[in-house]
């Protein structure tokens, strides 16, 4: 009954308390994957668009969504993978970057940065805790298929680059 | 022509299941963290591909179909990857140089497909793409950091290449169900690709120092089916929790 007063906005709020389950400073809809929200006759529509395709969180994040939207007893949901277009990191919002970056992961660049066309050993990458450039590509692999791994030469610190997708 | 497209995707499908599952024993055996790491990473998008075209595959075949049952509960003679993906890991350079002539095909494979007249195939294929050029890219530096590396990492990615060189050619031949489906804009030429191919390996492998085999005589035979007697341990192994406890669920 009360579900055909939901309106869509109401819905990306809800939708912007699910964290991502691999970065969870992020919510889902700040990293770009909430494609598409839309009330039909028939209930509730949502498309989600996979990060990697084979993103350990892929099968975590309908769960997730569900229980938020149970907690709000919004329960007649269907949730679609779409995949194209293919995700991008160009679909984070400012506000995800800003906050990955706070949490001591280095953004990617967007595409539309010169710097993103550079070979990732030869970009300036910034260390997300001292702000220095001087920084060395570890591995082309992080703990996540979405990062890679970085040191930084003037404090020491390792960290995660998120690579530009 | 649907039972062809059918195959055809099983083949691309099983291509990237079974490297996903040999790069997977890997796990906490590789060289240093970092690249124990990379490899299981690269599993993962192999995986996660194969799973995309599994779902595909199971959409188009309808009945009981599901991605399970055709990763996990085909018997041996119906998986169709080529023969390079189910070799043995062998050591760290074998297992660099199996990945690089694999996603140097993946990579030129997938470009092609991703203007294919089959939507899905396409928009699986742009998916994959970007996942797959960071193989290559990984990959490649790895054959000419070791080719070019000291004499004995020299010598080992040599006779890493000649041996696998010979599972090569069966990457490029068309079987019948591509042959099929190629007239009508699914699949792409596999010439063109087998050019393309041929151009990236040879200008890595001549960075890497490593000179390029000129063997013509090419094994082939696990696009149809008949794999080497590696292949029914790797099932053994993959599916032994399915055939354990049938219908088990995480």
């Amino acid at each position: 009954m009360s579900e055909a007063l939901i309106d869509t906005d109401r819905i990306m709020e809800i939708l912007e308390s699910v964290p991502d389950p691999e970065i969870p400073v992020i919510s889902i809809v700040d990293l770009g994957i909430v494609r598409r929200v839309e009330e039909t006759e028939e209930g509730l529509e949502i498309d989600l668009s996979p990060t990697y395709s084979g993103c350990p969180a892929l099968d975590v994040i309908p769960i997730l969504v569900r229980e938020a939207l149970a907690e709000h007893e919004i329960s007649n949901v269907k949730i679609r993978n779409v995949i194209s277009p293919p995700w991008s990191t160009d679909w984070i919002s400012e506000e995800g970057l800003a906050k990955l970056n706070a949490f001591g992961i280095t953004p990617p660049h967007r595409s539309t940065d010169a710097q993103s066309q550079l070979p990732l050993e030869e970009r300036d990458i910034t260390c997300p805790q001292c702000g220095s450039n001087n920084t060395n590509l570890v591995s082309r692999f992080g703990s996540t298929p979405c990062k890679a791994a970085f040191q930084c030469k003037d404090c020491l610190e390792p960290f995660d680059y998120f690579k530009c997708h | 022509m649907k039972d062809d497209l059918i195959k055809y995707i099983l083949h691309l499908a099983d291509n990237n299941l079974i490297l996903g599952q040999r790069n997977a024993e890997w796990c906490g055996h590789g060289p240093v963290l970092e690249q124990d790491i990379a490899l299981t990473n690269i599993s993962l998008d192999l995986i996660g591909q194969a799973r995309l075209l599994y779902q595909y595959a199971a959409e188009l075949k309808g009945g009981e179909s599901t991605e399970d049952t055709l990763a996990y509960l085909r018997t041996e003679r119906e998986y169709l990857n080529v023969l390079l993906v189910e070799q043995p890991n062998g050591n760290w350079g074998d297992t660099i140089m199996r990945q690089f002539l694999y996603d140097a095909f993946n990579y030129f494979n997938y470009k092609a497909l991703e203007t294919s007249s089959d939507t899905q195939l396409a928009a699986i294929a742009a998916k994959s793409i970007k996942e797959v050029s960071y193989h290559l890219r990984f990959s490649s530096e790895w054959v000419v950091r070791l080719g070019d590396g000291t004499e004995e990492s020299r010598d080992k990615m040599i006779s890493a290449v000649n041996d696998l060189w010979k599972y090569t050619g069966e990457m490029f031949q068309a079987t019948s169900y591509e042959n099929s489906i190629k007239g009508a804009g699914i699949s792409p030429d596999l010439g063109d690709i087998h050019s393309k191919w041929e151009e990236k390996v040879k200008e890595v492998l001549v960075e890497a120092t490593i000179p390029v085999p000129s063997s013509p005589w090419m094994q082939n035979g696990g696009k149809k089916g008949i794999h080497s007697e590696h292949m029914g341990f790797i099932l053994t192994e993959l599916q032994y929790v399915q055939r354990t406890y049938p219908n088990l669920q995480w």
